[in-house]
């Protein structure tokens, strides 16, 4: 097979390889390798084991950029649960905390019960619309920067590094035979790989209980079988997906590739080779001429130090998670060689016909989807503020009985059974007078009470409190019953900041004869 | 590559083989599978060899399972696995598991009274779910499912008792019934027939529904009504009082309040006087046992109508 046949990057390669044969003294200062990119297309058996990948360091901007989010994203994680936020007595003062047995979850001033999960919901809209709102923007920025998978693969590279070596010592480590010093340094890796999966795992477990009991329980084997267990999970998902599996997660495991394809358009910046300005491609001698030819000197520094194996000059691929360390490796070339930077760099299809027409390139960041996108976020954000600002410390539920409707008792009284259910969302102990309203002559009774105006009722502080209240119309006001029904409602009132809350019901009785 | 270039060399195919060729994407160089929909073409990729392993993973997680767990149907059975695995067990188990749980409350209720059980939250809460489900078995078919009642079967929800209402007297009812013949201890007392057994004539018997409407607080003729009370005074006052106010201890209504078992209009009193009523409960008691027919009269009392126990004297 020759590739020329089948056009398109296959025939660039092939080229290029004929470039790079001609020979030549290379550069000062610019380091060479002989590789072929691990995920080329050239040869694919029906199954193929992995190619282990051995990225080399680069140094720049985006490496810059990536250790930054590195730090903060891995610190968050690690140290968040051990944050304290005071809530007062009987509460807990974790700042974050998903208490699941006592059904609440805790965000530093916010408390959310069970039913209002859809401040979650709103959450996950909101993450789900900046991220198409970034993709459509600056393409898989997520990818690269700061999904887990990236932060902690990048980590795992970084401790191996720090223990083999760059990429040109661990490519000789891997060449050779089994030695004392390389089991030595694959345990050290290994080992410390551990270390990070287990503090992974064992970080997780502290978002859903008290971090310092937890710890001490999980050093002293006091804590639940249940926290054992998760830890050794996320432990071994941490491990199994950073250290081994790496870039095998992001191609064959996430979605998201396959669907960034519908939320990138001709304008979003993406990480690209700029082949017009590097072909033809090939090696270049110091002091040869640069007419004629492209900038790209086909060093490769673009390829070794891809975290995903692919050579960023075949264009725009679904492996590439656009973590821009191309750009540096390529940037800090071209710097050397004295071209200008940015032969690599965040680019888009639009100007690159622009180019190819001799017209001056644009960055157009306002476009119908990211505006869309941008109003999406906006509104769906000032909904969820909305809702967490004007959210009620005091929720009422009641339930009427719908069997029997009502019940006439020996006096000719009708009476109304009602579960009436008072949630106190404070944490302190509230007492609250329940009165009836809009009907006139109504008693209420409890089991234990009768004829009551006014019910006083002690609700604990954080939780809710279930009553059976009956309400009894003496005959002589049965006439106010328009056909048996009365619209009526519960007003449930704090006794110590006036607080009202009003819950809409019915009463009913015998219809009219 | 020389082994599939057959395959991969170009769309024309290789005369000298003469296999099929395949089409090959012109962007990758990658084969497609062949399948196109819409002008759409998948690519055939080598899959990922640590998936064929899963693979194969989970084919021999299979055989184990079978070998283990109940897998493959017989011709009226089904292999049972090594384990003994069964969820029908495992059902059983835990159905004796709560029974065992809940028998501990059972105790605590048959072991204290009856009337300390509302006292005692916990207990209290398990009680009534647990009668309420009773009763749901049990009373719900003449009582209905809300313990409303029908015509003839009292409302269990309101405040008038026929036998009493206190808890002590609900669960003797429950226990031995209403004209239970069959138990001994029955709650016994027959109104007489006033017309069929020739006691009352008819003029007398229209003139105490007067009288009872009128000690209701209806609309009555207050002459016939005078001539019932004389009637009532000499018939009906053993069971139901002077003042027509009954008597649980004969299990006789109160015939002035606003509650009527099977109507309260002229029509069904007289029918009620001249023919008599004869309501019928079962004893309970050899059919549920002590904890449940405690259960049941701690539900019905909790219902709303529930009448305080007398003081001890």
């Amino acid at each position: 097979m020759t590739s020329s046949e089948h056009g398109g990057l296959q025939a660039l390669a092939a080229e290029a390889a004929a470039n790079v044969s001609g020979g030549g003294q290379a550069h000062e200062h610019v380091e060479r390798h002989d590789v072929e990119p691990v995920n080329s297309a050239a040869h694919r058996p029906l199954y193929e084991g992995r190619k282990a990948i051995h990225p080399k360091l680069v140094h720049g901007t985006f490496r810059n950029i990536k250790w930054v989010v590195m730090a903060v994203t891995l610190g968050i994680y690690y140290v968040l649960p051990w944050v304290r936020w005071d809530r007062g007595l009987n509460a807990p003062d974790q700042a974050v905390l998903l208490d699941m047995p006592g059904r609440r979850f805790y965000f530093f001033f916010i408390e959310i019960w069970p039913q209002e999960i859809y401040y979650i919901t709103g959450l996950l809209v909101l993450a789900a619309l900046a991220l198409f709102l970034a993709t459509s923007l600056f393409g898989r920025v997520w990818c690269g920067y700061a999904c887990p998978q990236t932060v902690w693969t990048d980590l795992f590279i970084m401790v191996e590094r720090m223990v083999e070596g760059d990429r040109n010592e661990r490519l000789r480590m891997a060449k050779r035979k089994w030695t004392l010093g390389k089991f030595f340094k694959k345990t050290i890796k290994h080992s410390i790989w551990v270390l990070i999966a287990l503090a992974t795992g064992g970080a997780w477990v502290f978002y859903f209980a008290d971090a310092p009991t937890l710890a001490r329980d999980l050093v002293t084997l006091q804590a639940p079988a249940v926290s054992y267990l998760f830890i050794g999970v996320f432990a071994s998902t941490t491990y199994l997906l950073g250290g081994l599996a790496r870039e095998q997660v992001c191609t064959y495991m996430c979605p998201w590739p396959r669907i960034q394809g519908a939320l990138v358009d001709d304008q979003s910046f993406l990480v690209s080779y700029r082949a017009d300005r590097g072909e033809p491609r090939g090696a270049h001698r110091k002091g040869d001429p640069w007419e004629g030819r492209g900038d790209c000197i086909d060093c490769k520094q673009c390829v070794v130090a891809c975290p995903m194996g692919i050579d960023i000059r075949d264009g725009d691929q679904l492996e590439c998670i656009q973590c821009a360390l191309c750009i540096d490796a390529c940037d800090d070339i071209m710097t050397r060689i004295d071209r200008p930077r940015g032969l690599i760099t965040y680019d888009n299809f639009d100007n690159q016909d622009r180019r190819a027409k001799g017209e001056p390139m644009r960055v157009r960041l306002l476009r119908a989807r990211t505006v869309l996108y941008a109003i999406l976020i906006a509104v769906v954000g000032i909904v969820m503020l909305s809702a967490l600002v004007t959210r009620s410390v005091l929720d009422v539920n009641v339930l009427r009985d719908r069997n029997p409707l009502f019940v006439t008792l020996s006096d000719g009284s009708v009476r109304n059974g009602y579960e009436v259910k008072i949630l106190n969302k404070l944490n302190a102990v509230r007492v609250f007078n329940v009165s009836i309203d809009n009907l006139e002559g109504a008693r209420m009774s409890t089991l234990t009470e009768s004829g009551l105006e006014v019910l006083p009722v002690e609700v604990p502080s954080d939780r809710l409190r279930n009553m059976r209240v009956f309400v009894t119309v003496p005959q002589d006001k049965l006439d106010q019953l328009d056909d048996g029904v009365a619209d009526i409602a519960f007003v449930v009132t704090d006794t110590t900041d006036g607080t009202v809350v009003r819950n809409r019901t019915t009463f009913r009785g015998p219809e009219a004869r | 590559m020389s082994d599939n270039s057959e395959t991969t060399g170009s769309n024309t195919g290789g005369p000298e083989t003469g296999k099929p060729t395949r089409h090959v994407d012109d962007y990758t160089g990658v084969e497609t599978t062949g399948h196109e929909w819409d002008g759409i073409r998948e690519l055939d990729n080598p899959l990922p060899r640590w998936w064929l392993w899963s693979f194969y993973a989970c084919i021999l997680w299979a055989v184990g399972y079978w070998f283990l767990y109940p897998a493959w149907p017989l011709a009226s059975s089904y292999t049972k696995g090594m384990l003994g695995f069964s969820q029908r067990a495992e059902v059983t188990q835990q159905v004796a598991a709560s029974r065992a749980a809940l028998g501990k409350y059972d105790e605590q209720l048959l072991a204290g009274a009856l009337e300390d059980v509302p006292g005692n939250p916990e207990l209290h809460s398990v009680a009534l779910a647990g009668g309420e489900s009773a009763f749901g078995d049990n009373c719900a078919p003449c009582h209905g499912r809300g313990a409303q009642g029908f015509k003839g079967y009292p409302n269990l929800n309101d405040d008038s008792w026929l036998w009493g209402g206190t808890l002590a007297d609900i669960q003797t009812t429950l226990r031995h019934g209403i004209r239970w013949e069959a138990d001994d201890e029955t709650r016994l007392n027959d109104m007489p027939r006033f017309l069929d057994d020739g006691i009352l004539s008819r003029a007398e018997i229209s003139d105490t529904v007067q009288h009872v409407l009128a000690i209701s607080g209806r609309e009555a003729d207050p002459v016939a009504a005078a001539r019932g009370a004389e009637v009532f005074a000499a018939q009906c006052v053993v069971c139901h009082m002077e003042d027509g106010r009954g008597n649980q201890d004969l299990g006789a209504p109160n015939l002035t309040d606003a509650i009527w078992l099977y109507g309260g209009d002229e029509e069904t009193l007289y029918a009620s006087i001249a023919h008599s009523r004869r309501g019928v409960m079962p004893a309970w008691q050899g059919r549920l046992n002590d904890a449940t027919i405690a259960k049941l009269a701690l539900y019905v009392h909790a219902l709303g109508g529930g009448e305080a126990a007398a003081p001890a004297e």
